[in-house]
């Protein structure tokens, strides 16, 4: 959530990839450092901690290291958010752990980042988890990668190294199909005019990523998206004895994707029936147009049955309604999958039953070759298909994140179990 | 204004049911027992949070927390589940995914919902600024009686409205009156003001830009008992 729209178009969600000893925490450290973001007080008592732990230099990652067992193990568990403004522009940085066992916390950062510095040891190469990184960064569709070649210093600068690591990551790239990447190669010549490793600032305020990376969480996948509207409430103040309220009937939602206009013709799904927008409210105010990411009322001309759940969309550019979806889920539960069990799948605002009607694969991240499962284990990866109770109106998430994306919920716990992106659906 | 004032005359303008519960009548049931007179209240607060939650059912509670104020709640979920102790289990949380919110819950149980946050103190203070929004004077530069304590500047013989005072200097305190404002409001007996002349939201847009300490460092005593306090209070029911 986001302080405006318009606040947000100059908003970068953004996350780092790599391990600790990748210099993940000293890049992160770095950016807070060069915007001012980390305050005299809390250098301070980093500085205490960094001490009493018998450190010599302040030990950057405990400024993300938020809880007690994190800083006991000196390891992170879960994704933190960090915060810091260049006065252009807002970030947000999502910190994930890089081990293989938190592969969930990666897919849980990736969900709301457009873009992903992945860090490289300059001494190591492109290694096992650069390209489980990479391979999860796709998965989850971030538009914008940025490889960061770390500790250059430590191969004497040597301009053959960056070349060969770049080289190899670019046919790795290609061969997973990512979009936009782009290689940090200022870092070596940074070192040289500053001596110091890491100008994190300078990383993310290059003015081509920042003219690129369009921070805008609604619009993923930064193409033109269809209107998506999945309602969220409908307003109805029946006490009112105001004739102008009395037969008000306000579609309550949050646009997720493109835009409506007064006029426009929207079918509500999973109904099928269509009418026209004759109001489009934000607050006490009257627009005529909604965009992603503003949460309106929509008045139609016609008496519609549309209640919570469901979703308004053109009439010329529908999603598919379905009860059955195929796509690529990451379990996050240490209960296993069951294709035995019952879940809750929770898509847009509308919650349905559904049973895995098979596992079609599981993709060992490390090597991305698919074998065969008949259960799934926590932070494993695979190809599923869903039966559901309730029909849903979904898009490939390629095509859109919001209405592409879902969460498996264990009806007995009522814990979040496992995350999905819609790769097809059967029509109804 | 003062800020109670403010909160009763917003609620009646909305024309909302304003229910308060307090510390104090935690103290007359006797679920919270103060060690001395001025102990910090603060973590008492939980108590009666939970008090509360459990004697209207409430199965969610919204509240102002964002995650660039403090460590513990850098780790905080937009949708933050407790159990029927009102506890926070920090390894053990929800999955947050895309704008997709688990909020369900079972009875006893209890959701904390944090809409804002990923704002930061800059955020609230530009968004009070645009919609040019009333806030009570606490917020805004004032004359006050303090100490300097800790560290800290803190506010003394603050009148409560039962008649009587609490935060009474001790021996060999100075009370000196300064001009402060509040950037945190929390409880007055660990909640310190700031120096500061902003009397206007334009001001403390200024003033928060150009800060040098954060917006609990110098101000929350409760957060500096250990480097883990706010995420103990939270394990044990604190917003």
């Amino acid at each position: 959530m986001n302080p405006s729209p318009t606040h947000s178009d100059s908003l970068l969600r953004f996350m780092t990839c790599g391990s600790v000893d990748d210099g993940k925490s000293t890049l992160i450290g770095r950016l807070l450092f060069d915007t001012k973001t980390i305050l005299a007080d809390t250098l301070n008592q980093i500085e205490k901690t960094s001490k009493k732990r018998g450190m010599e230099a302040v030990d950057l990652s405990l400024l993300t290291d938020g809880l007690q067992a994190e800083r006991e193990q000196g390891i992170t568990i879960d994704v933190a958010y960090r915060y810091f403004s260049t006065g252009t522009r807002k970030y947000i940085i999502a910190d994930s752990p890089g081990h293989e066992q938190y592969t969930r916390n990666m897919v849980t950062a990736a969900s709301t980042a457009n873009l992903a510095i992945i860090l490289i040891d300059a001494r190591r190469g492109v290694l096992t988890q650069t390209r489980r990184h990479s391979y999860l960064a796709k998965l989850v569709g971030i538009p914008h990668l940025v490889v960061a070649v770390n500790k250059m210093d430590l191969v004497g600068h040597d301009q053959a190294v960056f070349d060969r690591i770049c080289g190899e990551y670019r046919a790795f790239a290609d061969e997973i199909g990512l979009g936009d990447v782009r290689f940090h190669s200022d870092v070596r010549a940074e070192w040289r005019q500053h001596r110091r490793p890491w100008r994190g600032h300078a990383l993310v305020q290059r003015p081509d990523l920042a003219r690129r990376a369009r921070g805008r969480p609604g619009a993923h996948t930064e193409r033109a998206e269809a209107f998506r509207f999945p309602v969220q409430y409908v307003c109805r103040p029946q006490a009112s004895d105001d004739p102008e309220l009395h037969d008000y009937r306000g579609f309550m939602g949050r646009v997720e994707s493109g835009a409506v206009r007064v006029g426009d013709r929207v079918t509500a799904l999973p109904s099928g029936q269509s009418s026209v927008v004759k109001r489009i409210e934000l607050g006490a105010v009257s627009l005529p147009e909604a965009i992603h990411e503003q949460s309106v009322s929509l008045l139609l001309e016609d008496e519609i049955d549309v209640s919570r759940g469901d979703m308004l969309v053109p009439s010329d550019e529908q999603p598919m309604v379905t009860k059955e979806i195929e796509g690529m889920v990451c379990w996050f539960s240490e209960t296993p999958l069951s294709p035995a069990r019952t879940y809750l799948v929770r898509h847009t605002t509308r919650t349905s039953k559904a049973k895995v009607a098979a596992i079609d694969y599981k993709v060992d991240v490390n090597t991305l070759a698919q074998e065969p499962a008949t259960a799934l284990a926590m932070n494993d990866i695979a190809r599923i298909r869903l039966r559901l109770a309730q029909p849903l109106a979904v898009d490939p998430y390629s095509d859109n994140r919001a209405t592409g994306a879902f969460i498996v919920i264990d009806e007995t716990t009522n814990n979040t179990v496992g995350a999905g992106m819609v790769t097809g659906a059967a029509p109804l | 204004m003062k800020w109670s004032d403010f909160r009763d005359k917003r609620a009646a303008e909305l024309g909302e049911r304003l229910i308060v519960r307090s510390v104090e009548e935690s103290m007359t049931r006797g679920t919270v027992v103060l060690k001395s007179a001025d102990e910090p209240r603060n973590k008492h607060q939980s108590v009666t949070l939970l008090e509360a939650i459990a004697e209207f059912e409430f199965d969610c509670c919204i509240g102002g927390a964002r995650r660039d104020e403090e460590k513990a709640r850098a780790k905080e979920r937009i949708m933050s589940f407790r159990d029927e102790f009102g506890q926070w289990d920090p390894k053990n949380q929800r999955p947050e995914l895309w704008n997709l919110y688990n909020a369900r819950s079972h009875k006893g149980e209890n959701i904390r919902a944090f809409p804002i946050s990923n704002w930061t103190e800059m955020d609230v203070w530009q968004y009070i600024e645009r919609e040019g929004l009333e806030l009570p004077s606490i917020y805004f530069a004032h004359q006050r009686d303090v100490v300097l304590r800790g560290g800290a500047m803190m506010p003394v013989n603050v009148p409560l409205a039962d008649g009587s005072v609490i935060n009474v200097p001790k021996a060999g305190e100075t009370v000196e009156n300064r001009l402060v404002r509040f950037r945190t409001v929390g409880d007055i007996t660990c909640t310190a003001p700031v120096e500061s002349d902003a009397d206007t939201v334009a001001k403390i847009v200024l003033e928060t830009a150009t800060t040098t300490i954060t917006e609990r460092g110098a101000t929350r005593l409760d957060d500096q008992t250990s480097e883990a306090s706010m995420e103990q209070r939270k394990k044990e029911g604190y917003f």
